[in-house]
């Protein structure tokens, strides 16, 4: 932008100053208060003026912490080992969302093959299913269908080695969660990603071609690395999407595989909402969103709008 | 010979994973819930042992008076949203498609609320709906006025004020780019000619930005059907029944009521509402694609 900027009405500014506020005041009255004491919170003091104490997140982490926090006589909160697992779906399901991704948007973009109009149209179609409607079979087909038989070889392998019931199901599993994230973001990833590939060069493909590459190779050396805007957009919409999450979430985890999002959800609903606590597990749950928004806003925005301008 | 083969094979060898996982672990589940949708069917049970009952379930729904309140509710939820995220938005692009510093600062700032987990929205929101300890309820008594009973007796006005917060800037950031990419020289002559701000917007801009609009808003009225964790959190769906969206509601279905048959039926009626939605924005863009090529091919004809 070589061109100066333009001096504005003061009234202008006002009014951006306001938008500002309105947008980021709610996430910093949450930052504020998680540092409070549920006494400063209930008492209103308001303004700026408490004794700021880490004690919300000492109690949310007491899972995970070294040292015994010393108001705490009982770990109730096992936040740690929810954050962990979140961390752990949320990573895994971004990075094979990607791959696969990545790699059908290629063929689609690229190749004209038997079935290539309906695949890409059912992808297209399968963007709107909302998450509640997958809830039910979901619960059913992982509870019930996806699961070793006890009687069944391999569960019967399971139950002779390692002793327990010796029926496996998805449900409870880290990996039944990441199935079901994959899978329901895979449409929106390949359909960001073949706005992406479609502007690469085909040129540059067929130079590799004819310098003896194969097809594999093309892709990961040649195209890979020229769509990485798109790459880094896709991966941060998968993991918002997978961090999240709540609901399928919720459905299919157990007590050992909880995510943050259903730890919160479950305080909220008891009746004496403890409001410190809480404002600092939300805290931790949004830190990771707000720190990819604050170093990769302009691909955040190049994603969105690729996927709407172009659609 | 084996290389042609190879390179025959190899559109679908790339296409394989994504076909397998979407094929187990989303439309199998699809077909499996309208299956499951003709069953009375408990969670206990497997699906072979649920009883057929044939269209039961979907009769049930359609006389169901609740079935038919939580449907009012998500359109009222959905249009609400959705036509004032519109105005709001487009009418802070249009005001801020300016050229002014530290403009990349400012739209890092708005995105901010829609990257953060719809669960800690409704956190913050219902903190500040709080009727005692809640921001706005302290603010209003500090100056004297009546306080709200934001979450009773306002509870869908307030759900939707807290999803105008989180989605405007969508369609805001979105406006903005569109207006970005509009032709200059049309605007340009347009100021030449003296036409005022008002008639530059209202008569060039606007309808420029129609395309891109139409499709925003459509995709903006999708994704309003999805929303379900900040009401759950907010309201719950209460008072009563006064916000419980659709998708609340199947959920509800599911685990509390334990009548899966009905909530896959339920999950069926939405599906079909989306589907229609879709296929709506999916003809648009054909529309838009197809008009977009004869204008071309005419300009090229005159040339």
């Amino acid at each position: 932008m070589s061109q100066a900027h333009e001096k504005q009405n003061p009234a202008f500014y006002a009014i951006i100053a306001l938008l500002v506020f309105m947008s980021v005041g709610p996430v910093l009255l949450m930052f504020v208060n998680s540092f409070k004491l549920d006494v400063d919170i209930i008492s209103g003091t308001t303004g700026l003026i408490f004794l700021p104490t880490i004690q919300n997140y000492e109690t949310a982490l007491c899972d995970i912490l070294w040292y015994e926090p010393e108001h705490l006589d009982f770990c109730a909160l096992k936040f740690g080992g929810a954050f962990i697992n979140s961390l752990i779906i949320a990573l895994i399901s971004t990075l094979l969302t990607l791959v696969i991704g990545c790699m059908a948007a290629y063929a689609l973009v690229r190749f004209r093959f038997m079935g290539r109009d309906t695949v890409s149209l059912t992808t297209l179609m399968v963007r709107m299913v909302p998450p509640a409607v997958l809830l039910v079979p979901v619960f059913g087909l992982w509870n019930n269908e996806f699961c070793l038989d006890r009687d069944g070889l391999i569960g019967g392998f399971i139950r002779d080695t390692f002793g327990g019931r010796g029926d496996v199901c998805l449900a409870g599993t880290h990996s039944g969660i990441i199935l079901v994230y994959v899978a329901m973001n895979l449409p929106f990833v390949i359909w960001i990603l073949q706005s992406f590939i479609v502007q690469v060069p085909r040129s540059l493909e067929e130079a590799a071609r004819v310098d003896g590459a194969g097809p594999f190779q093309v892709f990961f050396k040649v195209v890979l690395p020229l769509i990485k805007p798109g790459l880094a957009a896709a991966a941060i919409f998968t993991f918002r999407i997978a961090w999240n999450e709540y609901l399928l979430a919720s459905a299919l985890s157990d007590r050992n595989t909880r995510t943050v999002p259903i730890l919160i959800v479950n305080n909220m609903s008891e009746f004496n909402v403890e409001w410190g606590v809480i404002m600092a597990t939300g805290m931790l749950l949004a830190i990771p969103p707000i720190i990819f928004t604050l170093f990769a806003s302009r691909q955040i925005i190049t994603g969105m709008t690729a996927g709407a301008v172009k659609g | 010979m084996r290389i042609a083969v190879a390179n025959r094979l190899t559109p679908y060898l790339f296409m394989a994973p994504a076909v397998v996982i979407m094929a187990i672990a989303l439309m199998y589940p699809l077909g499996y819930m309208i299956w499951g949708s003709f069953r009375d069917w408990s969670p206990s049970q497997t699906i072979g042992e649920a009883e057929f009952v044939g269209l039961k379930n979907y009769v049930t729904l359609w006389g169901d008076p609740n079935f038919w309140e939580s449907l009012s509710v998500t359109l009222t939820f959905a249009f609400f949203v959705v036509t004032l995220e519109m105005l709001i938005g487009v009418g802070l692009a249009l005001l801020l498609d300016r050229n002014i510093r530290g403009m990349s600062v400012l739209r890092t700032l708005f995105i901010l609320p829609m990257m953060i987990a719809p669960v800690v929205v409704g956190l913050m929101w219902r903190y500040m709906y709080h009727p005692t300890v809640g921001t706005f309820n302290r603010m209003l008594d500090s100056l004297g006025l009546p306080t709200v009973d934001w979450l009773g007796n306002h509870a869908l006005m307030s759900v939707i004020i807290a999803d105008i917060w989180q989605w405007t800037p969508f369609i805001f950031i979105l406006a903005l780019a569109a207006l970005q990419s509009l032709p200059r020289s049309a605007l340009e002559a347009a100021r030449i000619d003296g036409a005022t701000a008002w008639q530059q917007i209202w008569h060039i801009k606007l309808p420029l930005m129609m395309p891109v609009l139409i499709v925003t808003g459509l995709l903006r009225l999708i994704d309003a059907f999805k929303v379900l964790e900040v009401i759950l959190v907010m309201t719950e769906g209460g008072p009563g029944l006064s916000t419980e969206i659709l998708a609340l509601r199947i959920s509800r279905t599911a685990t509390e009521f334990r009548e899966l048959g009905v909530a896959a039926a339920m999950s069926n009626y939405l599906l079909i509402l989306l589907l229609a939605l879709t296929l709506a924005m999916f003809a648009f863009t054909r529309l838009q694609e197809a008009r977009a090529a004869r204008i071309r091919a005419a300009v090229e004809e005159e040339s």
